[in-house]
């Protein structure tokens, strides 16, 4: 009896990874064929693959096609698919921390944080010594930081308890706020309005292989701080009090996961705005469908949140085209609705 | 085990604890008491690690709390707190397992069998394992309170501390709760602290109770000692009375109500009250009277409203039956739980009434006596056991308040009335030829109002004592000569 639970225990954790997996690699695929220049999948096998090797590229494939896909698509795709990683796994540590199935780094203002960082760089030209490339996504992160502490400090100071509700109301006190500094930096600086809301609103467009080199790293650390702490933030879902009863160095392991979402969130703000919601709906549908436990709930909002952010992208570049829409568009106009859904079934869970 | 050395401390700014010093044992369950705020919690919080304290030492196993890391402290003490939140839903058996997080290892930390024998165990000694499946935001407060207790048992503490772990259980799980926990205590050396709001609890099941009144120790002693009138109503400030527990050796402690059931302070007890029918004499008071009594029905200490002395003919077979009593009541209309009842076989017609009236008090006496079976009570062990219906019945009815000592020399009073007055008609024992002093089946009630003068003895040379003696003698006499004279 013990056996057989275990067994479809572990069967059905290992469902969910192959079919998150392969979420992620449809999405993928069709993000690369699918476009004003359709391209065969089979054709984008034998490109990257070609590439991959340095091997010579068949005639039978149009060059064009290995442009488009090796140029433009894949790293758009795979651009994508950072991001929304990143800011799957971000929410879905900072909801564990917080115990708040509502906290996401757009809706803590966490984002906003960034960009205001990210903006500063961009339309002040700021340059930091040694960081080069990375003054960006390392100005952004640290804004990030700066700004889920000053969040927490403040909600903290409204209500000794961090309701959930006061946590976010404070989140979006501070997005309204610095997005309206943003604003007023944009309009100081006189440049195009158009493009900056463009680049607000978040997009992942005409960034190519550059930008993949400056999330990467920050990904690649932020995650696996993230991956390495599930079974604390499991702890720390049923507070902080109990968490430290339990044996976790609770103070640390919080810096740790605030940090960690910080490096993510900021980094994805950096390389592609704030992109709104992704960090909100993805863990909440993965915990729906696969339950709550961290040690799984965050590698596999990292592969849906990708798959997702993938389809999204796909669906802002086809759906007016020849004009793109900003994919914030997209994932808000999911994103919105399903924060109302989960707001009302709290409310109908603690009137029950 | 745990050693606190003038332990001070509390909250930013704010000292909440001052000079705390005290020892538990291997295996003591210790309460903690106190009214709200004197720092019952933050005590608790302090020896868990949760908040720092300013000044003083907390040695655990002979080692300070302060050198002991997160991990290392989770293996030896566990807290089950007064509140949680579960934000998330996860199963019942995700929740306990989180208590092995101290005793894995690594960053790969494996499940061993042994974590999951732990855990099944802990389930099943909280009676959670047959959920293990559920999601705990679906469960009641009081099986969630259960989930916890088990994720607690899991980490398998030496120490387990409790804040009001009986909070959100129902009167069967508390009294489970308990039972284990002293088990635990006793079996596997556990050691137990824990607060406690609910003083009986604390008194029936704890070996040591630690009194905290304002961030200070009161006293920290025995129950018995700790759960002393005087003590307690001073610290918590309110009006309390301290009994004895009805079948074991601990102290309990019932609240005083400031406002009083509304009933007649004015309500006399006295002759025109009594209803005397041919088959029974009752007595229906407006209100409830405290009643110490040998009756058939409603005998010991109680409060009762209705005192019926039912007639049985003696020659029909004598059944000696409670059950036979209580359908009599039911059917006459009177509320078996509100009535002391006894029985007679002598005539309702020849009862002796007495109304009599002292400065302060009066007193109703009413007595019934059949002298068939008169017993020299120093040589009853010449008679065999065998119930009859010759007997002595004394009510007594008292308009005051009169003290437990008070009812109890009443009873001696109205007990040596009666065999004076037995002495003085020379009524004697038929099967030794002495002087009999009553009969193997009188019974005898004392009720009182518990209104006006506090009487608190009723020795034969004390006014009560003066009267009850008296009249009861009167009533005796007069009743044996009515009976004997039908």
């Amino acid at each position: 009896m013990q056996k057989r639970f275990t067994q479809t225990f572990l069967t059905n954790k290992t469902t969910a990874y192959i079919l998150a997996a392969i979420f992620l690699i449809m999405a993928m695929l069709m993000g690369i064929s699918i476009g004003t220049v359709s391209v065969p999948i089979f054709d984008i096998f034998r490109i990257i693959g070609a590439n991959i090797f340095h091997l010579q590229l068949d005639e039978s494939i149009n060059p064009m096609h290995s442009n488009i896909v090796m140029n433009i698509r894949l790293p758009r795709v795979i651009l994508a698919g950072l991001v929304g990683a990143s800011l799957a796994i971000a929410g879905a540590s900072f909801q564990g921390l917080l115990r708040n199935p509502l906290a996401d780094p757009y809706t803590l203002g966490v984002s906003s944080g960034a960009s205001v960082g990210a903006v500063i760089t961009l339309f002040f030209g700021v340059s930091l010594p040694f960081a080069g490339l990375f003054t960006l996504p390392l100005l952004s992160i640290i804004f990030a930081f700066l700004t889920i502490i000053i969040v927490l400090i403040f909600a903290r100071r409204i209500d000794r308890g961090m309701k959930v509700e006061t946590i976010i109301l404070t989140g979006i006190i501070f997005s309204s706020f610095l997005g309206a500094l943003i604003s007023l930096m944009i309009a100081l600086t006189g440049d195009e309005i158009r493009q900056i809301i463009g680049w607000l609103l978040g997009s992942v467009s005409m960034r190519g292989w550059e930008y993949i080199q400056i999330i990467l790293p920050f990904f690649l650390v932020g995650s696996l701080l993230l991956l390495i702490n599930g079974r604390e933030l499991n702890a720390m879902s049923f507070g902080e009090e109990k968490a430290q009863h339990i044996g976790v160095n609770v103070q640390r392991r919080k810096m740790l996961v605030l940090i960690a979402g910080s490096i993510l969130s900021g980094a994805a703000v950096a390389v592609s705005g704030t992109i709104g919601f992704v960090g909100l709906v993805i863990p909440h549908l993965t915990r729906l469908l696969w339950g709550p436990d961290h040690r799984h709930l965050l590698p596999l909002s990292l592969l849906t949140g990708s798959g997702f952010l993938v389809l999204a992208d796909l669906l802002a570049r086809t759906i007016i085209t020849p004009t793109e829409l900003p994919i914030g568009v997209i994932t808000s106009i999911i994103g919105a609705p399903v924060f109302a859904i989960i707001l009302m079934n709290r409310r109908t869970e603690s009137r029950g | 085990m745990l050693s606190i050395q003038h332990l001070t401390g509390g909250y930013a700014g704010e000292t909440i604890l001052k000079d705390i010093s005290f020892d538990v044992h291997t295996g003591e369950l210790f309460g903690i008491l106190g009214p709200n705020g004197s720092g019952k919690t933050t005590l608790l919080k302090m020896l868990s690690g949760v908040i720092p304290f300013s000044d003083g030492t907390v040695m655990i196993k002979n080692k300070s709390l302060k050198s002991y890391t997160a991990k290392e402290l989770a293996k030896t003490i566990a807290v089950l707190p007064q509140h949680s939140s579960q934000a998330f839903s996860y199963t019942v058996k995700e929740t306990v397992s989180l208590g092995r997080y101290a005793h894995q290892q690594g960053w790969f930390q494996s499940w061993s069998s042994h974590d999951e024998t732990v855990v099944q165990h802990a389930m099943e000694q909280t009676g959670v394992a047959e959920f293990e499946n559920q999601n705990i935001q679906q469960l009641s407060g009081g099986e969630r309170q259960r989930v916890l207790l088990a994720q607690a048992l899991a980490q398998e503490p030496e120490i387990l501390l409790l804040d009001e772990p009986t909070n959100h259980l129902d009167l069967s799980y508390q009294k489970e709760l308990l039972d284990s926990l002293r088990s635990w205590t006793k079996e596997r050396d556990l050691t137990v602290i824990s607060i406690f709001h609910d003083l009986n609890l604390a008194g029936l099941y704890c070996d040591r109770l630690l009194l905290l009144e304002s961030g200070r120790i009161n006293l920290n002693d025995s129950p018995n000692k700790v759960l002393c009138e005087g003590r307690i109503k001073e610290v918590y400030r309110t009006n309390i009375q301290k009994q004895p527990h009805p079948s074991v050796p601990a102290p309990q402690l019932v609240l005083l109500p400031e406002i009083e059931p509304i009933q007649d302070k004015h309500v006399l007890i006295n002759d025109s009250m009594l209803q005397i029918e041919e088959d029974y004499l009752a007595l229906r008071s407006p209100i409830p009277l405290r009643t110490m009594s040998s009756g058939l029905v409603g005998s010991g200490i109680g409060w009762h409203q209705v005192f019926v002395n039912r007639h049985i003919n003696k020659k029909v077979k004598y059944h000696h039956n409670q059950n036979d009593m209580v359908l009599f009541m039911k059917e006459k209309g009177f509320e078996p739980d509100e009535t002391v009842g006894m029985m007679t076989s002598v005539l309702i017609k020849n009862a002796s009434i007495q109304f009599i009236k002292e400065p302060g008090f009066s007193v109703l006496i009413v007595v019934t006596a059949g002298i068939e079976n008169a017993t020299d009570v120093s040589r009853g062990s010449e008679h065999t056991f065998q119930l009859s219906a010759g007997t002595i019945n004394i009510w007594v009815f008292v308009n005051a308040h009169l003290t437990e000592g008070a009812f109890i020399q009443s009873m001696m009073t109205v007990t040596e009335a009666k065999t004076k007055a037995m002495y003085d008609l020379e009524v004697t024992d038929k099967k030794t030829g002495t002087i009999a002093t009553g009969t193997p089946t009188d019974s005898i009630l004392i009720a009182a109002t518990q209104n006006g003068q506090k009487l608190n003895c009723a020795g034969t040379t004390t006014p009560l004592g003066n009267l009850v003696g008296k009249g009861v003698y009167e009533c005796t006499v007069q009743a044996i000569k009515n009976n004997q004279s039908s």
